[in-house]
């Protein structure tokens, strides 16, 4: 299916319903001023988007818009994921002391606008689409960023995040130039299909991938294109720190994976996938996979502020998924899926209870957490805990079974492969040990008499207690998630 | 190197790019490096209308090109209101005395 401007209107809805509730944001922005009711409009949006969404499945999958995007279940699967996490930063903003501080009409407006970002680069198959996408989320991505008012750290963050992002993109689109010079063509199937025929010169490929690479990189955050990642989740609002790393990095896993699978790869088969001209671009990825998840958990040792460590650690986790990129087959790939809605689960859980606490004591630092289950938060507290021992990758919790999937694509392979999952291995003992310390800090350490009291309001357990039940429930009975991922990994080729 | 050779185009935008890096990595005034940027991304776009005039036959690259300066200019748009709240908050937009995030 090749549809041309006007028939793709019809399985367009999705991102139709999204501006439609951006327009409308402005303008009860404009004349309402009540907080409340525009993240409640914010909300329902969103509700229809997932609604319509989960209705295009039944449609037949297909090229939109003259080839500039796809309509496939892989598109579909990041789009949902892109509204959860959407549906549970606006639920968090809700009750967040720092959202109250800031104009919340454009608040949700951006928010939403960086969704439908996330929407277009989850389905993109044009480069230039690709790179317009990706701009429409770091833009408002970086205003979210600075969003604080008089507040020097978010400011600073969003200085920041522009400059890596700008950097960043401008190499990215620097690399797609080559690829368009060799193979003539901007889209990603035509760009396949000149990859397989003529022989091109390796090195001038494999710079541009390289390129390319760090466009996408610093997105799923992997070193080297990780240095902005710490200061931005510090200094953004914690409600906005959530939403990123989790959407963010599930879009750039997005777009990488649609860039580097059916783009410039072949799929066998077997499920496995061979790589066009002889460039081994994974083999670039294995070594990054284990540098990133190394760096990302030693440095999350010795963090004071909960929000860096959690960056720290979001980086490792992204090196995880990388594992699933560079075995190059079916396995890994739907294991990065399943780690991701599970990874989306826990980690925005662990922010949500950073952002309750914090609404009540002012900071992140690890110290306030001092015998926090004593001091009337016992319910977050062990919260917190079921996600942080989730992240680190113990029974019975979900995170358990994501690296477990992981873990079995990776060894399938074999090889060198089997350091990969050594070094993996290895750094899921590391960040037991930082990941333990808070729960430690939390329980084992008696509250200090100057510590006060933490009250947390019952309606702050609303989205708690579920995101704590999935997170057990995914450990124990996760066969329906893995249906639905290894379904989501149908890409449209032709 | 004759102008109506593609490599000569590949050479001064390689060489723009470089400069781009350059100038983003040793500046420390914030507009500086947002210049910077703009020069990698006109490095690019030199890239693209080149190919697109050379070797695809088509219209596609310069077409990316326009998007590219779109973009810059929103990019600039945001990042010197970003500039503008760091001057307000620091005082100066020395990219190294913003320096409340570490450790």
């Amino acid at each position: 299916m090749d549809l041309k401007n006007v028939a793709s209107l019809s399985f367009f809805y999705p991102e139709f319903i999204l501006s439609a509730t951006i327009l409308l944001l402005i303008v009860v922005d404009l004349v309402a001023r009540s907080p409340r009711g525009i993240a409640m409009i914010a909300l329902i949006g969103c509700f229809g988007a997932l609604i319509a969404t989960l209705d295009l499945y039944s449609a037949q999958p297909g090229w939109l818009f003259h080839r500039m995007m796809i309509l496939d279940n892989f598109s579909l699967f990041f789009k949902v994921v892109a509204l959860a996490a959407t549906i549970l930063c606006i639920w968090m903003s809700l009750s967040s002391n720092e959202i109250k501080q800031v104009h919340e009409g454009e608040y949700y407006t951006l928010l939403l606008t960086c969704t439908l970002g996330m929407f277009f680069m989850a389905s993109s198959s044009n480069l230039l689409m690709a790179y317009l996408s990706l701009e429409l989320v770091s833009l408002t991505s970086y205003v979210l960023t600075g969003f604080l008012p008089h507040n020097r750290r978010s400011s600073e963050a969003a200085l920041k995040y522009l400059i890596y992002g700008g950097v960043a993109s401008g190499t990215m689109i620097y690399g797609m130039s080559w690829i368009f010079g060799m193979t003539g063509s901007l889209d990603y199937a035509a760009i396949q299909a000149a990859l397989s025929q003529s022989p091109f010169n390796k090195a001038s490929l494999f710079m541009a991938f390289i390129f390319i690479l760090a466009g996408f990189g610093y997105k799923i955050v992997f070193v080297p294109f990780h240095m902005w990642s710490p200061d931005v989740y510090q200094g953004a609002p914690t409600p906005f720190t959530a939403f990123l790393s989790v959407a963010s990095n599930a879009a750039g896993i997005a777009i990488m994976i649609r860039f580097f699978f059916p783009g410039v790869s072949r799929a066998l088969p077997s499920g496995d996938w061979a790589f066009l001209s002889g460039v081994e671009w994974p083999q670039v990825l294995l070594f990054l996979s284990m540098i990133t998840m190394t760096l990302g958990n030693l440095c999350a040792l010795n963090q004071r502020n909960l929000k860096r460590m959690l960056a720290y650690s979001g980086i490792a986790h992204a090196g995880y998924m990388m594992m699933g990129l560079a075995v190059l087959n079916n396995d890994g790939l739907s294991a990065i899926l399943f780690y991701l809605v599970v990874y989306l689960i826990m980690n925005v859980g662990a922010f949500l209870v950073v952002a309750m606490i914090a609404n009540v004591t002012g900071n992140e630092d690890i110290e306030t957490y001092r015998g926090l289950a004593w001091r009337g938060a016992i319910v977050p507290a062990v919260c917190l805990a079921v996600f942080l021992f989730s992240l680190t990758g113990l029974p019975p919790f979900a995170g358990f079974v994501g690296k477990f999937f992981l873990f079995s694509a990776v060894l399938k392979q074999g090889g060198a492969f089997g350091a990969l999952a050594l070094v993996a291995a290895i750094n899921s003992v590391i960040s037991l040990y930082y990941y333990a310390k808070i729960v430690k800090t939390m329980f084992l350490d008696m509250p200090n008499p100057e510590d006060k009291t933490v009250s947390i309001a019952v309606n702050n357990f609303t989205l708690l207690i579920p995101l704590t039940v999935l997170t057990i429930f995914f450990g124990v009975y996760f066969s329906p998630l893995v249906r639905y991922t290894s379904q989501s990994l149908r890409f449209f080729v032709k | 190197m004759s102008p109506n050779e593609l490599s000569s185009y590949l050479i001064i935008s390689a060489i723009l790019f470089s400069l781009g890096l350059f100038t983003v990595l040793t500046r420390r005034n914030a507009i500086s490096v947002l210049m910077g940027v703009e020069l990698i991304l006109n490095s690019a776009n030199i890239n693209y209308v080149a190919f697109s005039h050379f070797s695809s036959g088509n219209a596609d690259g310069q077409i990316y090109a326009i998007f590219v300066i779109m973009l810059a200019a929103a990019e600039a748009a945001v990042g010197l209101a970003i500039v503008l709240a760091i001057f307000q908050l620091f005082h100066t937009i020395d990219v190294e005395a913003a320096e409340t995030l570490k450790e």
